[in-house]
């Protein structure tokens, strides 16, 4: 099983992919793992006539600390994420998230700037990106220019990077002190693929209260979800059992959920709720015991 | 268009032009002969055609040969010289790790990785680790036993041993 024939062309710098995609505008496609394109690209539901091979461009891979924030290369593997000693030091969720991508061989070529690019509506690490209020930096003829998450993914696989630019660093804050965070997953059994994924990220004051949250729900719509009503319940309040089960049932409020053969619109919802409460409890936990 | 790709490929440097759309697998069984690695699903989630990259487990239909220009990739044929067995390959033929064996040259290789990073792994690591690994035969119990005798051999030193 081939994709439809195309040429190939290897960058060797963000310019000459930048000055390649600008060549080819629309019949071309940036490859790096190649795990979300191939694919579809071997099921002709894409059919690029060029394809641009970023995965060899220096400087694109691995992580680095920079005043409160990581700086994370596009080409930083799911495998990656889950070793580098920086990502769980200062962005433990981040580590945690990779490491329930697919599988040991899908992590071990798949990329963060690939996934975050593909915006796979049922992918892990848009969830965590987005609860942990992350920037993605895009270059292209032009610049760079900075995207909030939360302004990043549009619709199924469909983000507002432009298509003449290259997604080429992700940056997140450092955890804060008092802080904790979770990823809960139900997985599709066969694809490995989030039929719902939920990440938060609960501050604790010094007295106990929930300074603030921040959860991100992935799979259950068309693209990721800002659980802001379970949000705003949560902050100032003391995270108890009773007042997290009650912003988790609002996780769901104003979620449009898929209907397909991975869970129905009920059951998404359903499993929203659960998984919501399962990640704000965790993430409690751990702010606790921070 | 065809570009010209050289991989190590076992140890040995192999050279061809490939269409740049032909896949890792199509080069390394239909091109070198290695029939080794078998062809599942081919949509990366069965792991049959599993295969060490640069020392890294990949499923090698989705990777194409071009990606793999410059690299070393390690196949079943060349986990020890020919004649003998691998340890891990030892261990599934002593526990029987092995039904139809249309799985097992990605199971060896995926446990290869797995003992890699992780030299004494849990029963809950060992199901997890091979989570990229399916065995339609569903004969994981033995496949679990498998790569825990692996990992004893291996960390007893063991040597590639002669069949027969």
């Amino acid at each position: 099983m081939n994709p439809v024939a195309f040429d190939y062309h290897r960058a060797a710098s963000v310019e000459e992919a930048i000055a390649l995609l600008a060549e080819h505008g629309d019949t071309a496609k940036l490859i790096a793992g190649g795990h979300s394109l191939l694919p579809i690209m071997k099921l002709r539901l894409a059919e690029p006539a060029h394809l641009i091979d970023i995965s060899r461009i220096a400087g694109l891979r691995g992580v680095r600390a920079e005043g409160d924030a990581l700086r994370i290369g596009a080409l930083t593997t799911h495998r990656d994420l889950t070793r580098d000693p920086v990502v769980l030091a200062k962005a433990p969720l981040l580590a945690e998230t990779a490491g329930r991508v697919g599988d040991p061989q899908v992590r071990n070529r798949g990329t963060l700037g690939g996934a975050l690019a593909h915006a796979d509506s049922a992918a892990d690490e848009p969830a965590a990106i987005v609860a942990l209020r992350g920037t993605l930096v895009a270059t292209g003829p032009n610049g760079s220019r900075q995207i909030a998450a939360d302004d990043f993914f549009v619709d199924f696989l469909t983000t507002t990077l432009d298509p003449g630019e290259v997604l080429t660093e992700i940056v997140v804050p450092a955890r804060a002190a008092r802080s904790g965070a979770s990823y809960q997953k139900l997985a599709n059994q066969a694809s490995g693929y989030a039929v719902v994924g939920v990440a938060a990220v609960v501050t604790l004051d010094d007295a106990g209260r929930c300074a603030d949250a921040s959860v991100a729900i992935t799979g259950a719509a068309a693209t990721v979800h800002r659980a802001a009503a379970t949000e705003a319940a949560l902050r100032g309040s003391v995270p108890d059992a009773d007042t997290i089960a009650k912003a988790a049932a609002q996780a769901t409020e104003g979620l449009l959920a898929l209907d397909d053969l991975s869970g129905s619109a009920a059951y998404r919802l359903r499993v929203t709720q659960g998984l919501a409460r399962r990640a704000i409890e965790a993430a409690v936990a751990r702010a606790n015991d921070a | 268009m065809s570009l010209p790709v050289s991989v190590t490929v076992n140890g040995t440097v192999r050279q061809a032009d490939v269409e740049p759309r032909t896949l890792l697998v199509q080069f390394i069984r239909d091109g070198l002969g290695l029939t080794g690695t078998h062809v599942g699903c081919e949509t990366s989630q069965c792991g049959a055609c599993t295969v060490l990259l640069d020392g890294q487990a990949v499923k090698s239909c989705t990777v194409l040969a071009v990606q793999a220009d410059g690299c070393e990739v390690t196949t079943i044929e060349g986990l020890a010289p020919r004649g003998t067995l691998h340890p891990v390959q030892q261990a599934f033929w002593e526990e029987y790790g092995v039904q139809c064996g249309y799985c097992t040259p990605g199971m060896v290789l995926s446990t290869v990785a797995l003992l890699a990073d992780n030299p004494d792994p849990s029963e809950a690591e060992i199901r997890h680790g091979l989570e990229g690994n399916i065995c339609r035969c569903t004969g994981y119990q033995n496949i679990v036993a498998s790569v825990r005798t692996a990992a004893r051999l291996v960390a007893e030193g063991a040597e590639p041993v002669a069949v027969g």
